[in-house]
């Protein structure tokens, strides 16, 4: 039974109806969460995108790609890293789309679909890691300084200041060339998409700490709050039963702006040279050496790229917007 | 009577700003009786809902402090508990209505699941039973098809609705005491008059005590037994409800009285109001705290406190140094002066 045959005018309170057979299940509030998100088209649209991007580049492009330097290639996708040559074995480079190379080559005769789908893997990670080092730092930071006033959230906030003050491109650059060398890192973090995605998260989590103190600010003196207080309710309860969920639109809603900036900041490092080093793909990386060569009318490696980036931060900013809005127990349920 | 349910003595709540300490509750004492209805009295300000708070141990340094005082609860000194003990009286043995029930709920949970909580965090029931429990004392206020309107969130009941709600989840844990702060000052006149029946009639089935907080004496004539009116921080008068409004000992309660509308009254004239405004509770009048508001204030007022004292020849307890030369029944508002 699909679910407009049970709800046949779309309006109804999707399973809500059930409470008509009284000892039914109650409808929780993660029904009516989940109902409200599948009524949010275009967020479920983006939500399918970026699960598609995701699968895509990192489950079924390592499954499909030949090893490196294998030409003729018999899977899918050319290894990023593999020079496509001709019959004669001369270099293809900046070859424009055709049978065989559907988004063409680069400048050095690498296979540009098959750098598109690989490089997702260093942008998404990148954007979805930063994007939960950031949800996890600036929610406890924000939710510590908005609960207990006084000196603990001067010295919290005033941290938090610094770190805001910092410019993001500059320090990024200089702290992401000083941590290839720190030795007691591991070297996984030492540079990456890792090392970018932690030097982000601690790069961006000031201003939704900000966010989260602001609103545990105003919550902690509501009266459901006090009235929660009134019946016996502990600090731990009323931070996690009753402040957070209040403040998880705001939350939400900026930790996916986040994934989308740090999907562009990667971007904008790669550009400039000191991203995650080449000859790993990375979009950024990609729209980099694409931008170079696009005047030349070698368009397409700029456009896939590009393509690429905008479409994924798109498509997360819309489902933040699906999120906020399922989150919000006062909007009614309507199709979008 | 031996056995008070509870016991306030000399009770002082500052809360420190940056002007100066303000003596929200300055020296308040007084006891409450099993099953009794107590209204507490008083303007804005007056030290009023800061005495509920501090019963409730709600009061939150640094800004405010409890500086003296006891507040026993069955002969517990509540001051002297631990957090995790108070938060067992909280809402179990104590429980505590707001004024707004517009924002008393939290909004993004169904009512069911925050009865439930508060149940669950008092009695020792499994969730079912909880629900159970839950959906009974939402009938018990009257909200029709209870079991289903649990699952319900705040913003699709009507204000009337929400404070049946809060006073479902307060009387859910049978508390001996019921504070109720102002609890129908948000709702209109006629829903006012069935929440509060409703409140008084399911706290006298349970035997719950009320301490009944309002500015409405309209409200306090018919419901409460007993009332104590409040001004600046300290009680200025106290005594069961009929003889206080037929024989006010203090001239606030006389002002208070004489500015209610009076529906059983024929001959027109102009609603009187207590002059001036309350004192500024940083920087108290010498003397008595109602003197320059008084019609009656001597340099006695002006340089003495009075002390609340019983007052011969009637049942009452007032604070004021000429009640017994004043008989206030008999002088119109507004006359004097």
């Amino acid at each position: 039974m699909t679910d407009r045959d049970r709800d046949p005018d779309g309006v109804g309170l999707g399973g809500i109806d059930a409470a008509e057979g009284i000892s039914d299940e109650p409808v929780t509030q993660w029904d009516l969460f989940f109902t409200r998100l599948r009524r949010h088209r275009l967020a479920m649209l983006s939500a399918a995108f970026l699960l598609f991007m995701v699968l895509l580049s990192f489950v079924v492009a390592p499954l499909v790609t030949c090893e490196k330097n294998v030409d003729p290639c018999d899977k899918v996708f050319y290894h990023p890293e593999t020079q496509r040559r001709d019959a004669t074995g001369r270099l293809l480079v900046n070859i424009g789309p055709r049978d065989g190379i559907v988004l063409g080559t680069d400048e050095v005769a690498h296979d540009v679909l098959s750098r598109v789908v690989h490089g997702g893997r260093a942008s998404l990670l990148v954007g979805l890691v930063t994007g939960f080092i950031v949800a996890l730092f600036g929610t406890v930071v924000g939710s510590i300084a908005g609960f207990y006033p006084g000196p603990v959230d001067q010295a919290l906030m005033r941290f938090t200041d610094l770190v805001l003050g910092l410019p993001l491109l500059p320090v990024a650059i200089v702290v992401g060339r000083v941590i290839q060398d720190l030795p007691f890192l591991p070297p996984w973090m030492r540079g990456g998409p890792w090392g970018i995605a932690f030097l982000f998260g601690f790069l961006l989590w000031g201003t939704l700490a900000r966010i989260v103190r602001a609103e545990f600010l105003s919550l902690r003196e509501k009266e459901f709050v006090e009235a929660a207080r009134a019946s016996g309710a502990s600090d731990r309860r009323i931070v996690f039963r009753h402040i957070l969920p209040n403040a998880m639109s705001p939350i939400i809603v900026q930790t996916t702006l986040i994934v989308g900036t740090a999907v562009i900041l990667e971007a904008a490092l790669s550009f400039l040279g000191f991203g995650v080093p080449p000859p790993t793909p990375t979009w950024g990386g990609m729209a980099q050496s694409g931008a170079g060569i696009a005047a030349r009318g070698f368009w397409w490696e700029l456009v896939g790229a590009g393509l690429a980036l905008v479409l994924t931060v798109l498509s997360v900013n819309f489902i933040g917007d699906g999120l906020r809005d399922a989150l919000d127990p006062t909007q009614t349920i309507e199709r979008k | 009577m031996a056995d008070h349910l509870l016991e306030v003595d000399d009770l002082r709540t500052y809360f420190s700003t940056e002007e100066g300490v303000v003596r929200a509750v300055d020296g308040v004492s007084f006891t409450l009786d099993p099953h009794e209805r107590r209204g507490v009295v008083g303007e804005s300000g007056s030290g009023k809902s800061v005495t509920a708070m501090s019963i409730m141990g709600l009061i939150e340094p640094p800004a405010g402090n409890i500086v003296t005082g006891e507040i026993r609860y069955r002969g517990r000194n509540l001051l002297a508990l631990s957090e995790d003990e108070m938060q067992q009286i909280r809402g179990g043995q104590i429980a505590m209505i707001f004024q707004d029930p517009m924002t008393s709920l939290n909004p993004v949970y169904t009512i069911g699941d925050q009865l439930v909580e508060t149940i669950m965090l008092h009695q020792h029931v499994r969730k079912g039973e909880a629900r159970e429990i839950a959906a009974q004392s939402l009938a018990d206020v009257q909200i029709p098809k209870a079991g289903q309107r649990l699952d319900d969130f705040p913003h699709q009941f009507s204000g009337g609705m929400r404070q049946r709600v809060m006073i479902a989840m307060g009387l859910s844990c049978n508390p001996d005491l019921l504070i109720a702060d102002e609890p129908t000052t948000a709702l209109d006149v006629t829903t006012q008059a069935q929440i509060m029946d409703l409140m008084l009639k399911l706290a006298d089935d349970r035997g719950t005590a009320v301490m009944l907080i309002t500015h409405d004496l309209g409200v306090v004539a018919g419901f409460c037994d007993t009332i104590q009116v409040m001004y600046a921080g300290s009680i200025v008068e106290r005594g069961n409800a009929n003889d206080l409004f037929h024989d006010p000992q203090h001239p606030y309660t006389w002002g208070l009285l004489g500015s209610m509308t009076r529906l059983d009254e024929t001959d027109k004239h102009r609603l009187n109001s207590v002059r001036g405004a309350p004192p500024s509770l940083i920087d108290l009048p010498r003397g008595c705290r109602f003197s320059p508001r008084c019609d009656f204030a001597t340099d006695l007022c002006r340089q003495q406190l009075p002390l609340l004292r019983p007052i011969p020849g009637t049942v009452q307890e007032a604070a004021c140094h000429y009640s017994e030369e004043l008989d206030l029944k008999s002088i119109a508002v507004g006359a004097a002066g």
